[in-house]
């Protein structure tokens, strides 16, 4: 079966889009030949810096023929009902058939569609497809053309079956004509098939997929590295930035000057990657950045790199020399004397300076240094520095170093190591990728940094929309999540939370008015709800612990859903639930007929005269008194198997107990204990919301 | 390939390609600007249905970049070169790297790469996209479709290209200290403009009168609005003053007379200026989308 080659060959794509566009390429072409009943047997998409292409194997030849059948008015029918029919069809009256059937006869439309020719309905979807590609910037050029792409389109390659599929798109018509390297390669090059144009192109010094050339990429580097005795530090994210920047990546090594090797790493390495999209390089042995780094270009020059080298050595030399300018004048003062520099740096409109958000952030790492047992005075000494490094000059030109340069700085000023340590690590965890801080001191800077901004910036009436989160609100409550579990913090955070909320309606900022503490704690809960579900813990059982109690420790609250989720999947636990459900539905019911509540009322247990239902009455009421204690003292296995004793019990009032007797006092009491059930059970979960 | 040994090589190397490819070649606009982009000769030529070819030198001025001459590489007084098509020729790119060739960087011998690099000038109301251009690492040149100026859309898309002229003669010279670069075979760069780099920067940060500034913004503003707020518009006057407002802002940028917040609204003021310039120049005789004399 023939094939579909498309390729639409333009200036250079943006890097950070061509993934992006292949995908997309590919999905609109998909919908386009499905709804014109073209099925194929295998589809790929690549792009690259000057081209999307598009293969498309084992396409029919041409569309099915199609005959179909309509039903239509009676032969008696009113004339305008026919014409209606005839229209509908786009046939003439002596066309219709007649057919008998037992109301009468009745016109039979029949339609009978030829399938077109595959090739004319691609020159049909392709330039239609690609006027849809949804660009993340796009724009016009050509004078006249109102079609925009993006960036100048300069020729298309569509063939089907090796010949071409003629159409145009913004002026550019398809042939079969492409280019190669723009260095590397002069003329036209002809294709037809997809197997010579990846051939042809490889030949002209183009790598067409961009997984190829990541593997020449991080092969390449890795064995320049080890020529050097040295390892490459991965970066997945910069290898697939310079993939997009190079349609033949060739990598060369150049060096960095000695006087840059006393520069952190971290400067180093993050002036390479972010201006020059270098590869940083370190030494296997010792761990330690090596002196030498790792440029990927698109070119094979013919002096074998020398001059590329060279040129790449000295951009880095002069942006080094900046950044070397900075750590070196930083240094000329301490990190304590920057602190009064923070009055000048306005954190928010509504939430102050720098200066008074580190002085709370200070007095809560105090507080939540003593209640996890860390050493109070670093804590708030940390505090206090934490963002002092926001008025050097290596952070104000890469803000991405806050934190790292604090920790530099406050080690060169003989600070505490393990208060250096927490002016870094306050800010983790960055991402969801990010390791959380393990050291107390750091824990409890990093807690009251995050939590002094989500409840300061709901307070303002800032909170995270469905569309936006300017301020990473969601991103801090994770991370509040995350240091909480990650190292078994026990605390209560409604109590912090509401402290600070306190705090923030009692101080002179005015304006605020606005209560965000509760909300607050509805808005971890639920970024706890999600992170847990990415671990695979039932929501609705987290649901159903929340709404038991206000449980505001989030290790317990963790542990206890644990537990109830193992119970659930046993034997005991389905049943119970089964149980539970049935008990509810019948006290449901009950409640209707009678227009009577009997939910957690108790029944009178003199009515109680079965031995099935005053053992189930007996058990449940111990069953809450010993889960109450047993909670308490976090022994939440024990109170799965306690509640797994219930199940036969359940199981026997059931069998044995019939609730709608005659006896209306006797009925009423065994609708009241069913209806018990929940509250019994409530110390566990709110089972209600328990789904299944 | 002769390689532009000095730094006017460069700008003549630059001109003779430019002038043999058909631009006009302009001398710099008189007025004190950031960019060679503001030249009226891009800003509002870039505008309307008449086809434009121009190249030129254009001192730009950023007060704030002044370093008192102690910067290897920034300065408050720099030079660019401008080229604008319009409409932009298929070949654009081909052009410029023949541009770059004709200076001595052989793309055979050197990585040349167009990296993303969206431009935009929230003073002119004017954005395009394109790249900026990495020889060897370094980004010598800026090159970009023009979309939006005054925020009309261009139609024909010009097609315009910035380079950096020191930045590419310190590239081409392998020379790391701006001050060091060879201006002829006599004289050095420093020789010709670090004293002036020291007596300005003392002037952008320390020494202008911001009352006087302010005054000026002002004046210009009002003069400005003036011109094209009759029923016969003088579209080149007016820009002339939008010019002059836009660098009155600057150097109280500079002065640090202007806070976060009231920063945004000069830039719209001046914005606006330019908008209405720019309006007014499409209903003048040379920016007309029909043209009343041919």
């Amino acid at each position: 079966m023939p094939d579909l080659l498309l390729e639409l060959y333009s200036e250079e794509i943006p890097a950070r889009m061509q993934a992006g566009a292949a995908k997309d390429l590919e999905r609109l072409t998909v919908g386009a030949l499905s709804d014109r009943g073209l099925l194929f047997e295998g589809i790929k998409a690549f792009a690259g810096p000057r081209r999307l292409t598009l293969a498309i194997a084992g396409l029919p030849a041409k569309q099915k023929d199609v005959r179909e059948e309509l039903k239509g008015p009676k032969v008696d029918a009113p004339a305008a009902a026919i014409d209606g029919f005839l229209k509908k069809t786009g046939l003439t009256k002596d066309q219709l058939k007649v057919e008998k059937t037992p109301k009468g006869d009745v016109y039979i439309g029949v339609i009978e569609r030829n399938g077109r020719e595959t090739a004319a309905v691609l020159a049909e979807i392709l330039p239609e497809v690609m006027g849809k590609l949804p660009w993340p910037k796009s724009m016009r050029w050509k004078p006249g053309v109102a079609v925009r792409w993006v960036r100048p389109l300069h020729s298309i390659v569509a063939t089907f079956d090796g010949e071409v599929v003629p159409f145009s798109f913004a002026g550019v018509s398809s042939g079969r004509h492409t280019l190669g390297h723009r260095f590397l390669s002069s003329g036209k090059i002809e294709v037809r098939r997809f197997e010579d144009y990846e051939a042809a192109l490889k030949k002209a010094h183009v790598i067409l997929d961009a997984d190829e050339r990541k593997a020449i990429i991080f092969e390449g580097v890795k064995q320049a590295a080890f020529v050097h005795g040295l390892e490459m530090i991965p970066d997945e994210g910069l290898l697939n930035e310079v993939a997009g920047l190079a349609e033949y990546p060739t990598v060369l090594i150049g060096a960095i000057e000695d006087q840059f090797m006393d520069v952190p790493a971290e400067i180093l390495q993050t002036s390479m990657r972010t201006h020059q999209k270098y590869f940083s390089l370190r030494d296997p042995r010792t761990g330690k950045m090596a002196n030498r780094f790792a440029v990927v270009s698109n070119m094979v020059a013919e002096d074998g790199g020398k001059q590329i080298v060279a040129g790449n050595e000295r951009v880095l030399r002069a942006r080094l020399s900046d950044a070397k300018f900075f750590w070196d004048e930083d240094r000329k003062r301490t990190l304590d004397s920057r602190v009064e520099d923070l009055k000048g740096i306005v954190f928010h409109a509504k939430l102050g300076t720098q200066y008074e958000r580190v002085e709370r952030i200070a007095a809560l790492a105090g507080e939540i240094a003593e209640k996890i047992g860390a050493d109070v005075h670093k804590a708030k000494r940390a505090a206090r520095l934490a963002k002092a490094d926001l008025t050097s000059g290596v952070v104000g030109e890469v803000p991405d170093l806050q934190g790292v340069m604090g920790r530099y700085y406050a080690l060169h000023d003989k600070e505490d190591a393990e208060v250096a340590d927490a002016v870094r690590d306050h800010y983790k965890p960055m991402g969801p990728g990010d390791a959380v801080p393990i050291n107390k001191v750091s824990i409890a800077v990093a807690l009251a940094d995050k939590l002094d901004a989500l409840t300061g910036f709901f307070a303002a009436g800032e909170r995270p929309t469905g569309s936006g989160d300017p301020f990473a609100l969601r991103r801090a409550a994770l991370g509040v999540i995350r240091i909480i579990l990650e190292n078994d913090v026990r605390c209560s955070l409604r109590t912090i939370v509401r402290d600070l909320d306190r705090s923030w309606e009692e101080s002179d900022r005015g304006a605020m008015g606005t209560h965000g503490g509760e909300d607050v704690l509805v808005f971890l809960t639920d970024r706890l709800k999600v992170a847990l579900k990415e671990k695979g813990v039932r929501y609705d059982l987290i649901d159903g612990v929340l709404s038991s109690g206000a449980e505001d420790d989030l290790v317990r609250l963790v542990a206890r859903v644990r537990a109830l989720q193992e119970f659930l999947k046993t034997d005991d636990g389905t049943n119970l639930l089964a149980a539970y459900k049935r008990a509810n539905n019948i006290v449901r019911q009950e409640e209707k007929k009678d227009n009577k509540l009997y939910q957690g009322q108790g029944p009178k247990s003199i009515f109680l005269v079965e031995p099935a239902e005053r053992a189930l009455y007996d058990e449940l009421q111990s069953f809450q008194r010993a889960a109450l204690q047993k909670i308490k003292d976090e022994r939440f296995e024990d109170v799965m198997s306690d509640m797994a004793h219930l199940r036969p019990l359940l199981d026997s009032f059931f069998s044995e107990i019939r609730v709608n007797v005659d006896d209306p006092e006797k009925r009423e009491a065994r609708i009241r204990l069913l209806g018990l059930i929940p509250w019994m059970l409530s110390p566990v979960a709110d089972f209600s919301q328990v789904e299944g | 390939m002769a390689k532009a040994r000095t730094f006017q090589d460069l700008i003549l190397t630059l001109q003779n390609y430019w002038a043999a490819q058909g631009c006009l070649i302009l001398q710099p606009y008189d007025n004190e600007m950031g960019a060679g982009t503001f030249h009226p000769a891009t800003t509002l030529r870039a505008l309307g249905p008449r086809p434009w070819k121009a190249a030129y030198v254009q001192p730009s001025r950023r007060p704030k970049d002044g370093r008192y001459g102690e910067n290897p590489n920034r300065l408050q007084h720099y030079y660019q070169y401008q080229v604008i098509l319009k409409p932009a020729p298929e070949n654009v790119l081909d052009l410029y790297l023949g541009s770059i060739r004709e200076i001595g960087l052989d793309p055979n011998l050197h990585d040349i790469r167009f990296v993303e690099d969206d431009w935009e000038s929230p003073t002119l109301g004017a954005w395009g996209l394109g790249w900026e251009v990495w020889c060897d690492g370094m980004e010598s040149t800026q090159v970009t479709y023009f979309q939006q100026v005054g925020g009309i859309d261009c139609d024909p898309v010009a097609a315009e290209i910035t380079y950096g002229l020191e930045r590419l003669a310190m590239y081409v010279q392998g020379v790391e200290f701006v001050y060091d670069l060879a201006f002829n075979d006599q004289f050095r760069y420093g020789e010709v403009f670090h004293q002036s780099e020291q007596e300005f920067s003392a002037y952008n940060f320390e020494l202008a009168d911001t009352e006087i500034l302010f005054q000026h913004f002002k004046d210009a503003e009002k003069q400005c609005q003036q011109l094209i707020g009759g029923n016969r518009k003088f579209a080149l006057p007016a820009y002339d003053q939008c010019i002059k407002a836009s660098h009155a802002f600057n150097l109280l940028d500079a002065r640090g007379v202007i806070s976060v917040t009231e920063r945004a609204a000069y830039i719209g003021r001046v914005r606006a200026l330019a908008k209405a310039c720019c309006e007014a120049w499409l209903e003048t005789p040379m920016g007309a989308y029909k043209p009343r004399f041919a």
